[in-house]
């Protein structure tokens, strides 16, 4: 039975973080909202006037934009199954009984790639995919491939992204998978491997069903994190070269703080929050119905 | 017949193993190995793998190129930011566990929902209210808004963690005439101290890895170290060595602190929807 206090109690324990997030996190989206209605560059500070909607109307139309948001898409559309598919091999792997110490080691070191700072993270790609003096394309070599400008080429760096994504958060997947198949009771797993010797009959009917809260964790936050993803393209390429790698939230940053157009790239951050709401709430609907 | 069938697939498994080790570790001993060569070894091409190493980036870095008080920044804002997290995150997530009252599900939904909203909407509008009040490039400004982040990791564990602490405790000393905040601070509190331990590890992960606030928000006096990494790479000739050792002392903290919390940083990223 939960407690009924007084409303000073109540006040006194929630006020503080309720008023902090408020400040922190509410009152800069208004402050938002307000200049998206305006002109506003910070080097032209003379010309700044209200222009109701125009921004919005602006962003809506703009090819640039919507490219950002189909290279974002297309970002995820290619590394998130390519993460799935490696995440679920490897929790399958580590599911299995026996080498328990090798399995600890395993997953201590899949802990490191997702609490890399992910600025390091693109820089490091910068360093390992050099095309003269990479590791990788050294490793290519030996298997006979010619070096690779993938720093360079506006296709290649994208595929460098895509990797380095893939590098990053395929062990988160297979971390939040793995979670998801200590969940199927032992019992029903035992039963079902004494009646087949297919590993893939027992993961298509046993251990699936178990798994799809985690696969739906693992998209929504996936999207989520692709659509905030800034840090690593942007010390890896800087959105470039050209516009090759310009996620989302890169677009932004540029339009923002590299044109100084703060009027427009507010009504950019807008639009992409209404996108981002939408998700966070399918969400949530999915994961947290009971609530308490 | 059986037996060196499952020998062999153990020699299988273990290949695996130590593939997957290796495809996470490896970057980490290439980014450490170039950290300690010269720029004349780190350019030659092929990269070079045994080379006599040196501490001449560290040295340079730290002291030459300020990535020591951007280090020390780092600190200060992500300690203080978790303890403040900490300080007004626990009395709200005992309050969610705790008490009925209207309107939870919806202030609990607004908490989790911070996990959602990407920096770059809050990064300028911030960046001109700071402007206004003559906090920009100071550690309150970035210390004040990485709370979007750490108070609701705060308070999603711990509101976990309190639900998981028998009532009997309270109902016990509310006999006695303790106060509600005397049974939150002398009773509950203690005994919540793993998922606060939890909680604020994974704060101090998130604000030290923060890039975009610091980026836009501290540009000179209070940047932080993962801005300060951004801006070796802006001149002509990259130093490689230099980089590699700035991102080494960036990463090796918050990789200690990963594996200390490594049961719980899953948790943490998914804010709980995953065990």
């Amino acid at each position: 039975m939960l407690t009924r206090v007084s409303r000073r109690t109540l006040f006194a324990f929630l006020g503080p973080a309720i008023a902090a997030l408020a400040i922190v996190g509410i009152a800069p989206l208004l402050y938002a909202v307000w200049k998206s209605l305006h002109y506003f560059n910070l080097t032209k500070i003379a010309q700044s006037r209200f222009v109701g909607l125009d921004n919005y109307g602006a962003v809506l139309t703009d090819p640039v934009f919507w490219q950002a948001m189909g290279r974002t898409a297309l970002l995820f559309a290619i590394a998130v199954p390519v993460q799935i598919a490696l995440g679920l091999m490897i929790a399958l792997v580590l599911h299995r009984p026996g080498l328990t110490f090798w399995k600890t080691l395993a997953r201590l070191s899949l802990v490191l790639p997702m609490a890399t700072t992910y600025a390091v993270v693109g820089l490091l790609a910068q360093v390992m995919l050099n095309q003269k003096y990479g590791v990788i394309n050294q490793m290519l070599g030996w298997m006979g491939v010619d070096p690779i400008n993938f720093i360079g080429d506006p296709t290649n760096a994208f595929i460098a992204v895509v990797m380095w994504d893939i590098w990053q958060w395929t062990p988160f997947v297979a971390l939040v998978l793995l979670a998801g198949l200590s969940t199927v009771p032992p019992e029903i797993e035992e039963a079902a491997q004494l009646e087949t010797k297919s590993n893939w009959t027992v993961l298509r009917h046993v251990q699936l069903p178990f798994l799809i809260p985690s696969l739906v964790a693992v998209l929504i936050l996936r999207t989520a994190d692709t659509l905030k993803l800034f840090d690593m393209p942007f010390t890896m390429t800087r959105g470039g070269p050209g516009s090759a790698t310009e996620f989302i939230a890169v677009l932004i940053e540029r339009v923002g703080n590299r044109q100084f157009d703060i009027g427009m790239a507010a009504a950019q951050s807008i639009i992409m929050l209404a996108i981002t709401i939408v998700l966070a709430r399918l969400y949530i609907r999915v994961f947290y119905r009971e609530v308490r | 017949m059986a037996a060196p069938l499952q020998r062999r697939s153990l020699w299988g498994e273990a290949m695996i193993l130590i593939l997957i080790g290796l495809f996470c570790v490896f970057p980490f001993y290439w980014m450490v190995t170039t950290s300690l060569k010269t720029q004349i070894v780190a350019l030659e091409s092929p990269p070079v793998w045994w080379f006599t190493p040196t501490l001449a980036n560290y040295w340079e870095v730290l002291f030459v190129d300020k990535v020591g008080p951007a280090l020390i920044n780092s600190i200060i804002v992500a300690v203080c930011t978790t303890a403040l997290a900490v300080g007004l995150g626990t009395p709200a997530a005992y309050a969610l566990a705790r008490f009925e009252f209207r309107g939870k599900t919806d202030l609990w939904f607004w908490f989790i929902t911070n996990r959602f909203v990407s920096p770059v909407v809050l990064a300028f509008p911030v960046f001109l209210i700071s402007r206004e009040l003559g906090l920009r490039d100071t550690h309150l400004a970035l210390i004040l808004m990485y709370l979007t982040f750490t108070l609701p990791i705060v308070i999603w564990i711990c509101t976990d963690q309190f639900r998981s602490i028998p009532r009997e405790l309270d109902e016990a000393a509310m006999l006695e005439g303790a106060s509600q905040w005397r049974i939150f601070r002398s009773i509950c509190l203690p005994l919540a101290m793993p998922g606060v331990a939890v909680s604020s590890i994974l704060s101090f992960i998130f604000s030290w890895n923060e890039l975009l606030f610091a980026y836009i928000l501290a540009p000179k006096a209070a940047k932080t170290a993962p801005a300060m990494a951004v801006t070796f790479m802006e001149g002509y000739d990259v130093p490689y060595g230099k980089i590699m050792a700035t991102s080494t002392l960036i990463v090796v903290p918050v990789l200690i602190f990963a594996l200390l919390a490594s049961k719980h940083l899953v948790r943490g990223l998914t804010m709980g929807a995953v065990k």
